[in-house]
């Protein structure tokens, strides 16, 4: 981007010239540039840097009774290591979060590539499809209490039909983890399948009008062909998909809720951060507990981003 | 990609998809089923699948029982201030961060992505005690200023920016424009797809957004739908015909809006996984 200055500078022979770092032009672009920044970073930083800031302060702060707090050190930190409920909610973060990203994905994957087709109906269905995403988390997390429902609901029902007596979906701590699982596995799958669409649409014709000729059937072009080359959108969304899960608070919120007695073998990190911080109004320990939760999200990334060369197709 | 294929397989296909799209909208007609009957015909066994008469009664209820009319109308403040102050603010940086040069720019705009590497709820606890020292708890400017700017939709519009021309703003520059004339007259209308996709991502992000409204505002004339719908399920957890009935107005309006505006949400969001 050569400006005209610049360009006249350069042609100049031996006329002395005052040396100027600072043209017109670019105090211009610098006042300009600023400018446009300004509120969005002050926003940023009110809202953002700061809080992270004070977070982290917050973690080593010990709370007391009507709000007060003092300096804690590492009590916080050390309450986390012998307290049961990080370890649950620890574990059932990550097992949550494995539960529905693999199996979000490969439903996904199987929908879009039979929906990236010129059949009929074709975006009635990807209407269809897409419809969860644009609902209300939390409405969507009162509808799927009502369907678990254990004695009145229409899942249990079913299941009478052939008579199967279901389980007590969101009372049965056996079962409570996985039946929100399910919930997110279903709202995600429209968000995905837009995305590996479009990912799809971009892969050329001319690889499967090739392998057509060498006598491939879908099979073998779905595998050979498809797969690796979506490798990058999947990836994409697995790193998001992944943070996503590792987050997730309403659906539990909703569907368990606070007073119920599963709770405990049910809470996410999240949730533990809620109740903590304002239900039994512990800032400090909670504060503690989102750096766990942070340090997890930064560990399973890296590790994705390291695997990637492993299974990653790139142009 | 066009496929060879038999009758056979084309129904089996269909049959899959079908029986997906079933799994898909199943709850929410169960939902409006349940909405339209009464407590005892909700908790029947077997259940009704069809109701014998629409009972309207629930619904009249939710508005009786919760402010569900101020619910709407916070939520939709709500969302739409944050998309205007989004639409203004993250453009107006996007475009300095990708057609401007100065000092620093590159860093600052590097310390804004790492922002989004952070779990939100780190946020949270400071920016209450924010409001709480502010006075701001328990309004709608609480629920509303913190969402005017936005980390996400600032890095995504200035990937957009820098797919477009460079030649664009150095004629502009020639004929004396000032870089918001630029940004403005020229960047501006030709970002339109980009802008619909963020105020859909926006919008759809605020509508949802439950553990903000639910802890900073705790009087229902203040809260939104997501709190409201919440403080419906806290008061009559088992009376689901009504909690139904407020479920099915709180996601009516944005099927709706998707109904509409379909291509516009698919291709927004479509956007936002090629853009980042």
């Amino acid at each position: 981007m050569n400006s005209i200055a610049g360009e006249a500078k350069v042609g100049a022979p031996m006329i002395a010239r005052p040396k100027r770092r600072l043209n017109p032009k670019k105090k211009h672009d610098y006042m300009w540039g600023y400018l446009m920044i300004l509120p969005t970073m002050v926003g940023t930083i009110i809202f953002n840097f700061w809080p992270l800031v004070q977070s982290l302060y917050l973690s080593f702060t010990k709370w007391g009774a009507f709000g007060s707090y003092s300096w804690g050190g590492l009590v916080n930190y050390r309450r986390l290591f012998s307290d049961p409920n990080l370890a649950m909610a620890l574990r059932n973060t990550i097992v949550y979060a494995l539960m529905v990203v693999p199996a979000s994905l490969a439903l996904s994957i199987l929908v879009a590539v039979l929906l990236n087709q010129d059949i009929r109906g074709v975006g009635v269905y990807r209407t269809l499809y897409f419809l969860p995403v644009v609902t209300m988390t939390v409405a969507v997390g009162m509808v799927w209490r009502w369907l678990y429902n254990a004695d009145f609901g229409l899942i249990n029902h079913v299941l009478k039909l052939v008579s199967i007596e279901g389980p007590r979906w969101l009372t049965d701590p056996s079962w409570s983890l996985s039946s929100i699982a399910v919930v997110a596995i279903w709202g995600g799958i429209g968000h995905n399948m837009v995305i590996l669409l479009s990912g799809l649409q971009s892969i050329p014709s001319t690889y499967y009008e090739a392998a057509e000729i060498d006598g491939a059937n879908a099979f073998i072009k779905f595998f050979r062909i498809t797969l690796p080359l979506l490798t990058p959108t999947i990836f994409f969304l697995a790193v998001t998909g992944l943070i996503g899960a590792l987050q997730v608070f309403e659906l539990i919120f909703m569907m368990i809720g606070p007073e119920s007695p599963v709770i405990r073998q049910t809470q996410t990190l999240v949730f533990m951060f809620y109740r903590e911080a304002f239900i039994f109004m512990d800032k400090g320990y909670a504060a503690a507990i989102i750096f766990i939760l942070f340090l997890l999200v930064l560990v399973v990334t890296i590790m994705q981003f390291a695997a990637q060369k492993k299974w990653v197709h790139y142009e | 990609m066009a496929t060879k294929q038999s009758k056979a397989s084309k129904v089996v296909l269909h049959a899959i998809l079908i029986l997906g799209a079933v799994f898909m909208v199943g709850p929410f007609l169960w939902m409006v089923s349940t909405s339209l009957q009464t407590l005892g015909e909700a908790t029947k066994i077997p259940p009704t699948l069809i109701p014998s008469q629409f009972h309207l009664d629930n619904y009249r209820r939710v508005f009786e029982t919760l402010p569900f009319a101020t619910f709407y109308k916070n939520t939709i403040i709500i969302t739409v201030a944050r998309v205007l102050g989004q639409l203004f603010f993250c453009s107006l940086a996007a475009y300095a961060f990708a057609r401007i040069e100065f000092p620093g720019r590159d860093w600052i705009f590097v310390s804004l992505l790492t922002v989004l590497m952070v779990p939100g709820q780190a946020y949270i606890i400071p920016q209450y005690l924010l409001m709480m020292r502010l006075g701001w708890l328990d309004t709608l400017t609480a629920l509303i200023v913190p969402g005017l700017t936005s980390a996400y939709g600032t890095f995504l519009l200035r990937q957009f920016f820098l797919t477009l021309p460079e030649e664009l703003q150095e004629a502009a520059i020639i004929d004396g424009c000032n870089h918001f004339k630029i940004y403005w007259k020229i960047f501006l209308p030709l970002s339109v797809p980009a802008l619909i996709a963020m105020s859909i991502f926006t919008a759809l992000w605020s509508w949802n957004q439950l553990m903000w409204p639910l802890i900073v505002n705790t009087s229902q004339a203040k809260m939104p739908l997501s709190a409201g719908l919440a403080s419906l399920q806290g008061q009559y957890s088992t009376h689901f015909p009504m909690l139904m009935g407020g479920a099915l107005l709180a996601i009516f309006p944005m099927v709706i809006l998707f109904l509409v505006l379909q291509k516009h949400f698919i291709e927004g969001i479509a956007l936002t996984g090629t853009k980042a």
